[in-house]
């Protein structure tokens, strides 16, 4: 890419992407460019594939739990055609490592709204947490203890008691009490990674 | 002596070596004996004593050469002792504080020259020397556990060679089994004296607590059986092989509130056992009965223990029928006993380090005991806290996390809810998950414990599980967010002195104060940065109760801090700010810090908020800082007066009307201040805060009006409102810091005439004179003050002094106080008595003048001054002249013109020339160089020094001109 094309791309991104400055999308910028390298050129060159992108969660971010990665790539690929373009790169780390409370609680709510239909159902909800029981009590049926879960977050979610979050629920819910943000599993990467991350890329630029 | 070393006598340190003999009871009197026996041996068995150690016995001791007299040989720090072995070595040498010792007769000399340090030496003697004998008689003699062979041993060796030295050794080895046995014996009785469980006492107990069992509302317990019914022989049920262990019997308890409880009841006493499936093992601490252990456990139990009446159960009535009534009584009072010795053991542990805690703080330490409620049945709180429970115990973080937040939708400011907590085994769990690196988990647990902290229960069982530690540590989270909960929670735990310890000793206290350090503080406070030095300095106004907190939060430099957000106008921060100020401003440094980092300024500021609680924190920051002169000329400058004037028309508010009465009290110390008092009517206002207010309001207030009454228009205003009445009420209060102001303010009013036949007409006087029968000092001294100008002021007060049967004596008699200020005071009143002269006869009755002169030889210029008043104007009577010259007083008297104080020169001046009535007196004065220094007084601006100087030296030199003209005439 010329100088001046990636100047333009810089600015354009700066102002649609909002949480960088122009010297870290810069960064995210060149960041894009060997992950893109480093991935076969199926795309030629224009972006990278759902592999690809979850090696970077993985490794960048420490999440593992692979139907949130999905559905983060699935989120970052705005347009679904399988890849990950520059823009939906910068535009959706914008969102991931510095969004607002509005701009998280909508990623979050897709997230968790598996089949996209606008609503978290008791089934979703009972997918996203059947592994969350780490000690099983004895005298019950296995999924009875993930049942009754599913209703303890729904009598504290669900406000007009449709027996599903909307997204209003969700907002509510979360703006009571901010910790339930990531009430069904984690969709952000922990302070930590992101320091580290924040740290590892945008330093290498200002040398 | 080595068997009751080695088994009875308590050693701290297990195993050999370095241990040191604990100081018991026990051990002292072990070691008593052992020091009678080694005292008296060179006496009672003179052949045996010279007997030469096999070995030395060696030890540090505390004596130094010095100690040793006759039959030693002094070499500076070495000592060696005439007495020498064939070998031509000393019995006894002391080198560089070791000593070694090598023959009773040696031991016994020693021991009486230790004289009081004798326990001292024996013990560490014994310490160093565990077996004795050993060193004594030789290895073979060494006392082996189990087995005590040495008489055996000594046996054979007697029969093979004969000789002087067996013999000898003979003797000794049965002499000191001899003390042996008979400390055994003695040890034997004291540790039998301690209580130990026995089949029939727990059998007992398990009768009595099976009375109130059952299904019932009001029972104690479900249900309580013995998983045996055989039982031994010797009462126990255990079977025979644990009963080695002293296990008696086991029970199963059903209490109403938790689950089944396996016990094992112990000699030692009771415990949980891990079930009844043959798991002996130990898994609970040890409680010395049953209903201890229970009271423990179960709620239900303690709720319903009192309500017990004993149940008339006529079959059991032969067996139970007094049983229960004693040992229930005992059981209640036990409990209550057992909980505060264990608030006042850890008390007493903690005290040991911090002695220097504040007074305040043993008000508001608190004691940790369970409220009793009337509703015994679990809530349905109880069972929603446990089903969540589950899930907090068993989820992974986002399950926690659900769980936890929806715990937060019970009412957690309720004592059901704070202990369902606790009860269901959620605390620990809560605890534990601070000590985890999940963020969320994290703040949604302290989101919880800083509700239900609020708790006395919870707050303990927060520290005791060791969360505090882990709170501190959380402090350096770079979540603030986290922080900031974490500092709530250690503001809302650390109420009392075990937790604020703790935080300290962490390193709290300095992470707290860096909370206050924020960036942007200076320029603009953000939302944020407030945020994080409220909690902060909500934790530090919780900690600062303790003294040592107070001085690590001045070393971690948060009086700046302190300082800076005191400028800013929020009031929940301004709140932790000015509590956390003025609880520190019990310290000197505080207090010139808030003068001189210009604090003064806001808080005089503040006490125009709109917060109440805000106004009384800055009033009782000014009252504890107000001691300082400078500080009231601040308070004054900045208008503080005013507003203080003015939060006395909030009456309602009892806390602030204290604080606020104790700031104008302090502030009315200074002269300038009371003048501006008096412009805003203030003194009125005080008036009528005489009757119908608290203790804490009254002291201040009647303090604050005995220094108005330095100024004479304000003992006219008290009198013209009404105020000498209510005044001369207080009077008969009990409080001993209200007295001492009462006192002094009556006393103020007494200067004014027309006051003081108000106080007389009222019997004031009399009630001044009854409070010097008071044990306080200081009310006998304000009393003795207050009565000065009553006694100066009062019509016919001779009379009226007489009247009083006994009062005479009473106050000659304080003059045996050993206070000061008791002293200066009644001294002064003596003066003013003595000045009627029958009064002064009567006193002369009761021996004033041999007291006053005892007192002559003080240093004290203030009660230097008065005594002398008190001379000059005893010298009135009689022949107490002559008596003040006989017992010794002049020649003292004489050396107070050297003092630097003027007042003392006035009042020395007057007693002389009294005394110098008398021509003895006069010889005396002479010969101390009284002349010349009277001679300068003459020429001193002071009519009455002037003059009392002259007549002294006048009669000095009269008494010359006569001598001489007997001698040459």
């Amino acid at each position: 890419m010329s100088r001046k094309g990636l100047k333009v791309l810089v600015e354009s991104l700066t102002r649609s992407a909002k949480h960088f400055n122009k010297s870290e999308v810069e960064c995210l910028v060149k960041l894009f460019d060997t992950m893109v390298a480093k991935a076969s050129s199926e795309y030629a060159g224009a972006g990278f594939d759902r592999t690809v992108f979850r090696d970077i969660l993985y490794n960048a971010f420490g999440m593992t739990d692979d139907v949130v990665m999905d559905r983060v790539f699935s989120i970052f690929d705005k347009d679904n055609n399988g890849y990950i373009t520059v823009t939906e790169w910068v535009e959706g780390l914008a969102v991931l490592l510095r969004g607002t409370l509005e701009e998280k609680m909508k990623l979050c709510f897709t997230i968790y709204d598996l089949n996209g239909d606008g609503y978290i159902s008791r089934e979703e909800m009972f997918q996203m947490l059947k592994n969350s029981l780490l000690i099983q009590p004895a005298d019950e049926e296995p999924e009875e203890g993930v049942k009754d879960l599913v209703e303890i977050a729904l009598k504290k979610m669900d406000h007009d008691h449709d027996g599903k979050l909307s997204f209003t629920d969700f907002e509510k819910a979360v703006r009571d009490e901010n910790l339930l943000l990531e009430a069904f599993g984690p969709c952000f990467p922990d302070i930590k990674s992101t320091v580290l991350f924040e740290q590892k890329i945008f330093r290498e630029t200002h040398k | 002596m080595g068997v009751t070393l080695a088994r009875a006598a308590q050693w701290t340190a297990a195993g050999s070596g370095a241990g040191t003999l604990e100081t018991t009871p026990l051990n002292e009197s072990l070691l008593n004996q052992i020091i009678k026996f080694a005292e008296d041996f060179s006496t009672k068995h003179p052949q045996e004593a010279a007997y030469v150690f096999r070995e030395p016995l060696e030890w540090k001791t505390q004596l130094d050469s010095s100690a040793f007299g006759e039959g030693y040989v002094i070499n500076e720090a070495t000592v060696q002792s005439e007495a020498k072995h064939e070998d031509g070595q000393p019995l006894l040498i002391l080198s560089a504080s070791t000593l070694r010792v090598r023959s009773f007769d040696q031991l016994s000399h020693l021991l009486r020259i230790a004289m009081e340090k004798k326990l001292k030496e024996a013990q560490a003697c014994l310490e160093a020397n565990r077996d004795p004998i050993v060193k004594i008689l030789g290895p073979e003699y060494g006392a082996v556990e189990g087995e005590d062979t040495s008489i055996l041993h000594l046996f054979d060796k007697v029969k093979k060679e004969s000789g002087l030295e067996t013999e000898l050794k003979m003797k000794i080895i049965l002499l000191l089994h001899q003390l042996d046995l008979q400390l055994l014996n003695s040890s034997l009785k004291q540790i039998s004296q301690h209580e130990r469980l026995n089949p029939a006492t727990v059998n007992n107990e398990v009768n009595l607590l099976k009375n109130f069992c059952g299904r019932g509302e009001d029972t104690v317990l479900e249900s309580l059986e013995y998983t045996s019914d055989y039982i031994f022989s010797n009462g126990c049920r255990a079977p025979p092989w644990r009963q080695v262990h002293g296990e008696i019997c086991y029970l199963v308890i059903k209490p109403h509130d938790t689950d089944p409880l396996c016990i094992t009841c112990s000699t030692a006493g009771v415990f949980l056992n891990g079930g009844k499936d043959i798991d002996y093992e130990r898994k609970s601490d040890l409680y010395e009965d049953i209903v201890t252990f229970l009271r423990e456990r179960s709620p239900r139990f303690v709720e319903n223990m009192p309500k017990q009446t004993p149940r008339k159960d006529s079959e059991d009535k032969g067996k139970s029928s007094t049983v229960p009534l004693t040992t229930k009584k005992k059981a209640s009072g036990k409990s209550k006993t057992v909980k505060i010795q264990e608030t006042s053991k850890c008390k007493a542990s903690s005290s040991l380090e911090d002695i220097g805690e504040s007074s305040s703080e043993t008000d508001e330490d608190e004691q940790p005991l369970r409220h009793q409620e009337g509703n015994t049945d679990l809530s349905a709180e109880y069972w929603g806290i446990q089903k969540l429970a589950k899930y907090v115990k068993g989820g992974d973080p986002t399950a926690t996390l659900i769980a936890l937040c929806s715990m937060r939708d019970f009412n957690l400011s309720q004592e059901t809810c704070q202990l369902a907590i606790k009860d269901t085994g959620c605390l620990e769990v809560l605890i534990n998950l601070l000590d985890t690196e999940e963020i969320k988990c994290q703040a949604g647990s302290l989101k919880i414990l800083k509700d239900i902290s609020q708790n006395v229960l919870i707050r303990h069982a927060i520290a005791d599980l060791g969360g505090l530690e882990i709170m501190v540590k959380i402090l350096d989270s770079s979540d603030t967010n986290l922080k900031c909960l974490a500092a709530e929670t250690i503001a809302n735990v650390a109420r009392f002195k075990r937790a604020r310890k703790t935080v300290r000793q962490h390193g709290g206290i300095k992470k707290l104060v860096e909370l206050l350090d924020c960036i942007s503080v200076g320029s603009s406070y953000q939302a944020k940065d407030t945020e994080t030095a409220r909690c902060g300095a909500l934790a530090l106004w919780s900690c600062s109760k303790s003294t040592k907190n107070k001085k690590a939060i001045r070393r971690a430099g948060g009086i700046p801090l302190l300082a800076r957000w005191l400028k800013c106008s929020h009031t929940d921060i301004l709140i932790p700010v000015v509590g956390t100020l003025q609880e520190c401003a019990s310290e000197p440094s505080y207090r010139l810090a808030i003068r001189t980092e210009g604090m003064i300024e806001n808080l005089v500021k503040n006490l125009s908020s709109e917060h109440e609680e805000l106004q009384m924190h800055c009033a009782s920051a000014i009252f504890k800082c107000a001691e300082d002169e400078e500080t009231r000329d601040l308070v004054r400058k900045h208008e503080g007066l005013q507003s203080l004037s003015d939060l006395l028309d909030n009456t309602e508010n009892k806390q602030l009307l204290a604080a606020v009465t104790g700031a104008i009290w302090k502030c009315a110390y200074s002269t300038e201040n009371v003048l501006k008092f008096q412009e805003y009517k203030t003194v009125e206002t005080l008036v009528t805060l005489l009757t119908d207010q608290p203790e804490e309001v009254l002291i201040n207030v009647i303090g604050a009006l005995g220094e108005c009454c330095r100024e004479q228009e304000n003992r006219g205003t008290i009198r013209r409102c009404g105020g000498i009445a209510p005044m001369v009420k207080l009077l008969t209060a009990t409080n001993q810091a209200l007295l001492v102001n009462v006192n002094k303010a009556v006393g103020g009013c007494a200067m004014e005439p027309e006051n003081m036949s108000i106080i007389d007409s009222l019997d004031g006087v009399r009630l001044l004179w009854s409070l010097l029968k008071n044990p306080n000092p200081d009310v006998q001294a304000s009393a003795a003050w207050a009565l000065c100008p009553c006694v100066e002021n009062a019509k016919n007060s001779g009379e009226m002094v007489r009247s009083f049967v006994g009062g005479l004596e009473l106050i000659v008699k304080l003059l045996k106080s050993k206070d000061k200020e008791v002293l200066t005071s009644v001294c002064a009143a003596i003066a003013n008595i003595a000045k009627d002269e029958e009064n002064l006869a009567v006193m002369t009755d009761h021996g004033v003048v041999p007291l006053l002169s005892r007192l002559a030889n003080t240093n004290n210029n203030k009660l230097r001054r008065h005594l002398a008043e008190a001379i000059a104007h005893c010298c009135m009577w009689g022949r107490n002249r002559v008596a003040f010259g006989e017992a010794k007083a002049v020649a003292p008297l004489a050396r107070y013109l050297k003092s630097k104080d003027p007042l003392v020169h006035r009042a020395t001046a007057q007693a002389l020339y009294q005394l110098s009535e008398d021509p003895n007196n006069c010889v005396i004065m002479h010969e101390n160089g009284v002349v010349k220094l009277l001679l300068a007084m003459v020429g001193s601006t002071d009519d009455a020094l002037q003059e009392a100087a002259a007549g002294c030296i006048a009669n000095i030199r009269r008494l010359a001109l006569a001598t001489e003209k007997a001698k040459y005439g």
